[in-house]
Order: C-alpha cells, then sequence, then structure tokens
C-alpha cells in the first residue's frame, strides 16, 4: 500500500475540442506556467477529445487551465514502475484479471530503454486499493505522487 | 384539361356571393367566440357584444388580432366555445415556452373541415378509384388525421401508414399499388434515394400524385420531385388554429393555392404596422377561422409571410390563390416538417446542469433531409474527467430533446467559452440548408 504523507498519482485529463489550435493552447498554457510534461495521450470521442497528461505539478496546471476556463479534472490514477522486460505487461495484466479487477483506460512509457518503464492504470474507485494489492503482490513497485512528477 | 370540381357552385361561386357567406359565418363565428372568456375581452375591446355589431366584412377589422401566445396564454380552455359533450377532437402542438396550444373540435368542425379538404384532394384530380398512402405524422399534429378523413371522404382507399420506415413506405406502395401520397416534399426527395435499397424499382410503382405540405419549398423543389418521380406535385397549406391542411390548395394548374373563402376570411398585413398592405402585395398572412364552433379563430397572425394572386385562375374557381410561403415573421425553423422554436431547445439545454449556458443550433442538408445539430458547452465545474460521463450527458441531452422536439438531433459538445457569445439578442441558430 501507499506509505503515509505520500499520495497517490495525479493525472489531468483536459477536454478539448477536435478542432485544429486547440491542443497548442493547452501546450501554450502549460509552458507559461513552466509545468513539464512527463507523458500524455489522448482520446479522440469524435467531436471532441480527451487530453490525459502526467505533468511535474498537476495541481497548478491545473489551475492554470482552468483559470482559462478550460473544462479540467485530476483524477488518481496508479502509476506502476515496471522493468522494461518482455513478458513484464502480461504479468501485471494477468494479476489483475485474476483477480477480476477492470481497467478502465491505460498508458504507458519507457523511461530508460531495457531498464525501467512507467504504466499509469485507471481503476474503478471502488476496485482501487484491491488493484494496488494485487500489483504490489506482483512484485512491482507503485510510484508515489512525487515519484512519478520527479521522474 | 378536365377540371374537377367537389362543389362546383361555392367553387366558382362571384365574389359578392362569397362575401355574402363570409359575412353570415362571421357573424356566427363572433357569435360562438363571444362564448369564450378570451374573445368576450377581445370583442369588448372592439365594442362588440353581439353577433349584431358585425353589419359589413369591414368590421372584422375593428377586432383585435389573436396571436400564438393568446392561444398558449389561455390554454387550455380560454377559447373552448363549446360544451365538453360537444367535444369529438383535441389537437395539440407543442409549445415554445413548455406551454403548448389546443384546438377543439365539434362533430360538425370535423365534417366542415374534411369536406374542405375533399374539395382540395378533388380540385387535383384524385378520385374514389386511387390509393391514398399518408406518410405524414399522425397524432397530436393535424396533418395526419386531418388529410386522412379527407381522402377517405373522397372515397380513396386510405393507408394510414404514418411517418418514416422508408423501406416499408416503399414496398406498401408497390404491395397496394399507392397513387397518391401525402408527404413533406424532404422527405419525398429521401425517400427516392432508398429505391434501390427496397429493391423496388420506379416502374414497380403506379405513383400519379404527391400532396406535398408542412414545410415551405420553392418551385424548382416541386419540379424537381415531379422530375425524378415522374409524378404530379401539389402543394397546400394549412395551420392547426385553423382547423389544419386544406386551407389552402392548388388544383391541376398548380399555380398556386386556392384559399378557401367560404371557410377563411384572408388578409394580408405589413406585420410592423398590421395595416392590410396593397392587393397583390406581400405581407403577413391572418386568417379567420368561419367553420369552426368549438374553438372559434379571428383574424390570427399565422407569422408566414406571402401574398394573394389578384389574376384569375384558368379552372374558374374564384377563390383566390396564395403563394408559397416566403417565410417567417418569427423564429421559427421548420426541419423536415416539423414546427421548432429556438426556445424549445434553450429550454431543455438550460435545465441540465452539465451544460453551460451557450448554446447553438445547426441545420443542414444531408442528402434531401434536414438535419439538426445542437451545440453545448460543457460546464468545467462539473466536469470529471470522465469519458463516460460525457458520454451519458450527450445520451441524456438528445433523449431531453427528442421528446421536446420530436426531431432526432446530433449532441455536440463544446469547450466552455468555445461558441460564439452573442451580445444582445442571441443569435444561435446556424441555417446551412442552401436559400431558395
Amino acid at each position: 500500500m501507499v506509505k503515509e504523507g505520500k499520495k497517490m498519482a495525479k493525472q489531468l485529463t483536459i477536454f478539448v475540442e477536435n478542432r485544429p489550435g486547440r491542443l497548442s493552447a493547452v501546450a501554450k498554457s502549460l509552458r507559461e506556467n513552466k509545468i513539464d510534461i512527463r507523458a500524455f495521450t489522448i482520446q479522440d470521442r469524435g467531436d471532441y477529445g480527451l487530453v490525459k497528461f502526467i505533468v511535474s505539478n498537476p495541481n497548478q496546471a491545473y489551475l492554470a487551465l482552468a483559470n482559462l476556463g478550460c473544462a479540467c479534472a485530476l483524477k488518481e490514477i496508479i502509476a506502476i514502475s515496471i522493468p522494461d522486460k518482455v513478458g513484464n505487461f502480461e504479468l501485471l495484466t494477468s494479476a489483475l484479471a485474476e483477480n477480476n479487477i477492470n481497467v478502465k483506460d491505460a498508458y504507458g512509457f519507457v523511461l530508460q530503454t531495457n531498464l525501467k518503464g512507467v504504466c499509469c492504470l485507471e481503476i474503478e474507485e471502488a476496485q482501487s486499493a484491491a488493484a494496488q494489492k494485487v500489483i504490489q503482490s506482483a512484485g512491482f513497485t507503485i510510484l508515489k505522487d512525487d515519484e512519478l512528477y520527479n521522474l | 384539361m378536365d377540371v374537377p370540381f367537389w362543389n362546383r357552385e361555392i367553387e366558382t361561386a362571384d365574389r359578392s356571393r362569397l362575401e355574402t357567406i363570409q359575412l353570415e359565418r362571421l357573424r356566427e363565428t363572433v357569435g360562438w367566440a363571444l362564448k369564450t372568456p378570451f374573445y368576450q375581452k377581445q370583442l369588448r375591446q372592439a365594442k362588440i357584444s353581439s353577433p349584431d355589431n358585425i353589419r359589413s366584412l369591414a368590421d372584422l377589422r375593428k377586432i383585435p388580432f389573436t396571436t400564438k401566445d393568446d392561444l398558449r396564454i389561455n390554454f387550455p380552455r380560454g377559447l373552448l366555445a363549446v360544451d365538453m359533450k360537444d367535444v369529438v377532437r383535441i389537437h395539440s402542438s407543442s409549445g415554445t415556452t413548455g406551454i403548448p396550444t389546443v384546438i377543439y373540435y365539434s362533430k360538425e368542425d370535423i365534417e366542415n373541415w374534411t369536406d374542405m379538404l375533399a374539395r382540395c384532394l378533388f380540385s387535383t384530380g384524385a378520385a374514389s378509384a386511387d390509393v391514398f398512402q399518408n406518410m405524414m405524422t399522425y397524432g397530436m399534429f393535424t396533418g395526419g388525421l386531418g388529410m386522412h378523413y379527407g381522402a377517405e371522404k373522397v372515397g380513396m382507399a386510405v393507408i394510414p401508414i404514418g411517418g418514416g420506415n422508408t423501406k416499408r413506405q416503399i414496398k406498401t406502395m408497390r404491395d397496394f399499388r399507392t397513387t397518391v401520397l401525402h408527404i413533406t416534399p424532404s422527405y419525398l426527395l429521401h425517400v427516392h434515394t432508398k429505391l434501390e435499397e427496397a429493391e423496388v424499382k420506379r416502374e414497380d410503382l403506379v405513383l400519379k400524385k404527391a400532396f406535398t405540405g408542412a414545410e415551405p419549398h420553392s418551385e424548382d423543389i416541386r419540379k424537381k420531385i415531379e422530375r425524378i418521380w415522374n409524378i404530379d406535385a401539389y402543394n397546400s397549406y394549412g395551420l392547426s388554429e385553423l382547423n389544419g391542411p386544406g386551407v389552402a390548395f392548388e388544383c391541376v394548374y398548380k399555380n398556386d393555392m386556392h384559399l378557401w373563402e367560404d371557410g377563411y376570411i384572408v388578409e394580408i398585413i405589413d406585420p410592423e404596422t398590421g395595416e392590410q398592405v396593397r392587393d397583390g402585395d406581400s405581407g403577413e398572412v391572418v386568417l379567420t377561422n368561419l367553420i369552426r364552433r368549438a374553438t372559434p379563430m379571428l383574424r390570427y397572425r399565422t407569422r408566414d409571410l406571402a401574398y394573394l394572386h389578384t389574376d384569375p385562375c384558368p379552372c374558374g374557381r374564384t377563390h383566390r390563390r396564395l403563394s408559397r410561403i416566403m417565410g417567417r415573421t418569427d423564429d421559427m425553423l421548420i426541419i423536415n416538417g416539423i414546427n421548432l422554436f429556438p426556445s424549445q431547445i434553450e429550454e431543455v439545454v438550460m435545465r441540465i446542469p452539465e451544460v453551460a449556458t451557450n448554446y447553438i443550433i445547426q441545420v443542414e442538408k444531408r442528402g434531401d433531409l434536414d438535419h439538426l445539430t445542437v451545440k453545448v458547452e460543457i460546464y468545467p465545474k462539473l466536469f470529471l474527467g470522465d469519458p463516460s460521463q460525457l458520454e451519458a450527458l450527450k445520451g441524456r441531452i438528445t433523449e431531453e430533446l427528442r421528446s421536446a422536439i420530436i426531431l432526432h438531433p446530433t449532441v455536440e459538445l463544446h469547450e466552455p467559452n468555445a461558441l460564439p457569445v452573442s451580445e444582445g439578442k442571441a443569435k444561435r441558430v446556424i441555417d446551412l440548408r442552401p436559400k431558395e
């Protein structure tokens, strides 16, 4: 489980219309506020998209974007440190599957090739605690918020 | 050309005879109107307390106009002039501000209306040997049932299929050897594009005519319909405040619509001043119903813009002809034959907390049909970052709009403050349909 005093990692989700210029407007605001981007992914939903960011300071980024009038939200996610090795993603997902834990959304990135990767999972709140237990039992480390932001 | 008459005597009556009938029926109508709380007030203003105060047709102009708002404010019984035991039909339209309007009909009212419709249909050459497929929506609208009764009165075989389900419509045309359609012009064009899909060829059908109505359309659209379908298409005009369809209808000459002046008194006014325009000039159509007892209607402002032809029609009918509807004096939209006020959409949008107050209504042609898109902004404080929340929100807005306006819109979600903000009077409607 997550150690005391440390919080779960947060992901910043931003609602953007599916048209040119919207991403750059978000990027500009992040740059102006000296926010460093660790990872991002975009979900296309037709007329709009959801941009999900892992950033150096999610609270500050949220306030900056909300100030601009953006619809954005901070969500707790489970960020897992995974050694970059064949079969590790299967190990993680099968452990979750065996415990009947559903993954709502996920994305991953490699930090150092052949050494270290990160996997971010969105899990239904009711299953979050159980999921963290399962992940740790499978031998993976869950990154605390500041660990993730300062990768 | 063969010119059929349902009631030759009345349809060709000279002006003075028509005016005599109008005056007699206007007096009768004023008598009925004086039984309603609403018209008691209106007529008192005009110092009319008895039908005897109407000495000539010119006295009509003393009576104040009746508006759609009057109907709403007096919903549901302020214009009811008979006992409920004498009412045999109620038609209602959805309101623009949540309050609908209602029209009551007595048995005799339905008979009068039906007779006018029979006259309309017969004047196009439709007759008892025809098979009539009524593709208009039934229910609370007058378009479906009104024409149904008229067609039965003529003796046609009526197929009460109602709107929608295009493949079934086409198969029905083939199986029952339909000869006459009642349909909106946009839907008629759309149906043609689905023939192949329904595996029916035009040669398999014996269609001869279509009565097109419920939405304004140009002469070009008529010509296109006639060309691609190889049928005669007749324009029609009506509104529930004046019974429903059958107020005016084209005859075999198809040179605009004879307005039955023994049933309705038509005035064309300047919508700004309320004054009568010169003969032949265009303006707002104002109609008085002379043949409905249960819900009398005096000088109703239709908001439709049109003019009256001054030259006679070669068919020999003396009832003047109303032009195609050229526009509206209000912001009402007509989408696939369904009347829609932007305020109806606003009302739905405003009661959903997850959307902000700005919205845009966009109408465009997709193929031959109108398509409605409602764009709303999401309200940032209630955004949870969840795609399922957004999809549920879209679904909910779509469903609430559908039940409020009958049409099925596409709902688009937009970022807060992304839609153009309108200063003063909101310009929230973008109509991209080609202007005719």
